[in-house]
């Protein structure tokens, strides 16, 4: 195993991360306005198909990543108002959101693959081009760190810049405070005035979309315009996992989405004649270290590392 | 005496009778008009592996002349019981005859069996078989990746090839792995595969990733057993080659794909079908090859070596005319010990079976 291999193995792993970032900063978003999302999946898989159906029908890189953002607004949009306006249990919608994204994902890429002469479907290659990691010039000459930073897709930056604004939004805004306190405690918000529902409903919402955009990437730079059934595979439930991993920070979401990616291309890039245990306990370990970091977190008990205090818990006005 | 005299010649009518059961288990002919046939796949009618299945009834059924309202599909269906209730609904709709086509359906569908003695279930991939009204069938897929292993082997300039594997200890993809390397030895005897295996069937996402470690440690080209074509991306990306797998790739990765194994799942479903409207169908169980047609190799791409298709038609001959077979020994172990000595040639008891599970041929590296 010489450098280069290790080089790799972290450029594999960033890769790995980006969609799992876009969809632990939707998640964060959605936790923090007190409510708990379980559709993560569903809302990727129907940005998913979206930018896929854009990509491939407008030929426009930006129209797809607009569809993807939009699609997952859409589906978040289900979730807002079964649960905020309609008071619905917030797991039971999740899950059905997540059912449902699947279901129309496949549903709809199925039907176009069916239909297709060649039997696959892909986006054309300019389109594609235009997504892909792509060279900055001479920084991406600079070794190493031209591989590993300026080498990359321009959703992957975006991830980045997302989860920077996510951070000054929710600790140095006012909006954001005001977010916060709906997360923790909604009646003490309403009364301070803040307008709980439609907090709710704007901060689900953009986090659908950010869910949406993590669809983009695995339909558009993952799977390079393939369409493939089961495309998102799983990659939402690891997100949701992941917010806990990351104690409901959006930059700790960054450290933590390139820890999940490096652990899942760990038996990728890990020689046997170094490590050789079975696959599965590698498959384990981003689950065995969110378990230990709830461990360690309850531990500490510190105010700031927990889920919110509301979240999970529908605000009923009456009932204050 | 008498007694005695009767109750034997009783327990031999018995005896008889029960042995003529055993005999006379051609299930009865059923009209082309009255015929309908059930089918229960694993996956949607556009994944790799149930694609190639789909494919199949539907040219079964043009070849046989059969109406679309006569094929009932259920697509999506897990290996748990609702794999049951999905073919019991499929007995309830008229079905008289239903194919399954994933492993873990065996036992449900042998419990129907006994259950619907008038209704022929055929399970893809197992090993059981009743006797009566419920078979198996499978195809010498090992015998294609033979072939495309030699596509690789003389493609290969590191001399490592990739292959992107399903699960480890399964008679069926170690059995790929060891043809497709017996395949690149044949022309190739310094080349090595290396194998990485995803733990699933089919996993878009991972299939990618797991190619992209393959390409980082210098494979040059990609070959697959699972169900997705990203592997065959991966390769085109990096600007390198593959072999695909289930169906031709080459429209996926043009300046990749050298040649897949494809399955033809027609003859079998034809001849079944067939035997079933002649009142000829017998509990058989199936194991077909390139003779037959079940499996072969798809159009060879612009991107094989030359001299490419010369060693494979070579190969093709000598298997179909029966006079060779892919496992014929010498075959070494991992660890250098002759398993099959020279000459000796596999049953297809330990194709399929246990000796399978626990063999990895020498010039394959698990990574």
């Amino acid at each position: 195993m010489d450098f280069n291999h290790i080089i790799l193995f972290l450029y594999a792993a960033i890769l790995a991360g980006v969609p799992l970032l876009y969809g632990t900063l939707g998640e964060i978003i959605i936790e923090k306005s007190g409510n708990l999302n379980l559709g993560v999946e569903g809302m990727m898989y129907l940005g998913a198909i979206s930018s896929f159906l854009a990509a491939y029908t407008f030929e426009s890189a930006f129209l797809a990543i607009i569809a993807g953002f939009l699609a997952g607004v859409l589906g978040a949009l289900i979730y807002a108002f079964l649960t905020v306006s309609l008071k619905a249990n917030q797991n039971v919608t999740g899950l059905t959101l997540t059912v449902f994204g699947t279901g129309v994902a496949n549903f709809i890429g199925e039907r176009l693959k069916m239909t297709s002469e060649a039997g696959t479907v892909i986006v054309s290659d300019s389109v594609i081009r235009s997504l892909l990691p792509m060279k900055l010039g001479a920084l991406s000459d600079i070794p190493v760190i031209g591989k590993l930073v300026f080498n990359h897709s321009i959703l992957t930056y975006l991830s980045i810049l997302f989860a920077i604004l996510m951070s000054l939004y929710l600790n140095r805004s006012r909006i954001g405070l005001n977010l916060r306190a709906i997360g923790e405690n909604p009646s003490a918000a309403d009364a301070m005035g803040i307008d709980v529902n439609r907090y709710k409903y704007l901060h689900i919402l953009f986090g659908g979309g950010l869910c949406g955009l993590g669809g983009v990437y695995i339909a558009l730079v993952t799977c390079v315009g393939n369409w493939q059934p089961n495309i998102i595979g799983g990659q939402g439930w690891i997100a949701v996992a992941l917010v806990i991993f990351a104690s409901w920070k959006p930059l700790r979401a960054v450290f933590g989405s390139l820890i999940f990616g490096a652990l899942s291309m760990l038996r990728l890039y890990m020689p046997k004649s170094i490590i050789d245990i079975p696959a599965s306990i590698f498959n384990m370990l981003p689950f065995a270290v969110t378990c230990l970091v709830l461990v360690i977190s309850s531990i500490r008990m510190k105010r700031e590392n927990q889920q919110p205090a509301a979240c999970g818990v529908n605000y009923f006005r009456e009932e204050r | 005496m008498f007694k005695k005299t009767l109750s034997l010649f009783l327990s031999m009518v018995m005896l008889i009778s029960l042995a003529a059961v055993q005999v006379h288990a051609v299930m009865p002919a059923v009209s082309k008009e009255d015929l309908k046939v059930g089918a229960v796949f694993i996956g949607p009618s556009d994944d790799g592996f149930t694609g190639a299945h789909y494919n199949g009834i539907e040219k079964m059924k043009e070849a046989v002349g059969l109406s679309d309202e006569q094929i009932l599909y259920k697509f999506n269906v897990p290996e748990n019981s609702e794999c049951e209730s999905a073919m019991r609904e499929l007995v309830d709709k008229g079905c008289q005859i239903i194919f399954g086509n994933s492993w873990g359906y065996m036992n449900y569908m042998e419990e129907l069996a006994e259950e619907y003695p008038d209704v022929v279930f055929s399970h893809c991939s197992g090993y059981k078989n009743n006797g009566v009204n419920f078979n198996n069938y499978f195809g010498r897929i090992y015998q294609a990746r033979y072939l495309s292993g030699i596509a690789a082997g003389l493609k290969t300039t590191t001399n490592k090839i990739g292959y992107v594997g399903a699960w480890p200890d399964n008679a069926e993809v170690n059995g790929g792995i060891n043809a497709f390397a017996l395949g690149v030895q044949s022309v190739n005897p310094d080349a090595v595969v290396y194998v990485k295996f995803i733990n699933s069937w089919g996993d878009p996402t991972l299939e990618k990733q797991t190619a992209e470690a393959l390409l980082a440690i210098d494979c040059d080209v990609i070959a697959q057993h699972v169900d997705s074509s990203m592997p065959q991306v991966a390769a085109q990306e990096a600007g390198k080659f593959g072999c695909g797998y289930n169906t031709d790739m080459t429209a996926v990765a043009p300046d990749a794909h050298l040649t897949a194994p494809v399955w033809n799942w027609a003859s079998v479903y034809t001849a079944e079908i067939e035997d079933l409207i002649n009142g000829v169908w017998e509990p058989v169980n199936y194991f077909y090859g390139l003779k037959e047609d079940m499996v072969d190799i798809s159009p060879l791409s612009k991107n094989v070596a030359e001299g490419t298709a010369e060693k494979i038609e070579e190969a093709r001959e000598k298997i179909v005319s029966g006079e060779w077979d892919v496992f014929t020994g010498p075959i070494y172990n991992q660890d250098g010990e002759e398993v099959l000595k020279e000459g000796e040639t596999l049953s297809d008891a330990d194709i399929t079976g246990t000796f399978m599970v626990e063999l990895l041929i020498k010039g394959v590296k698990v990574e």
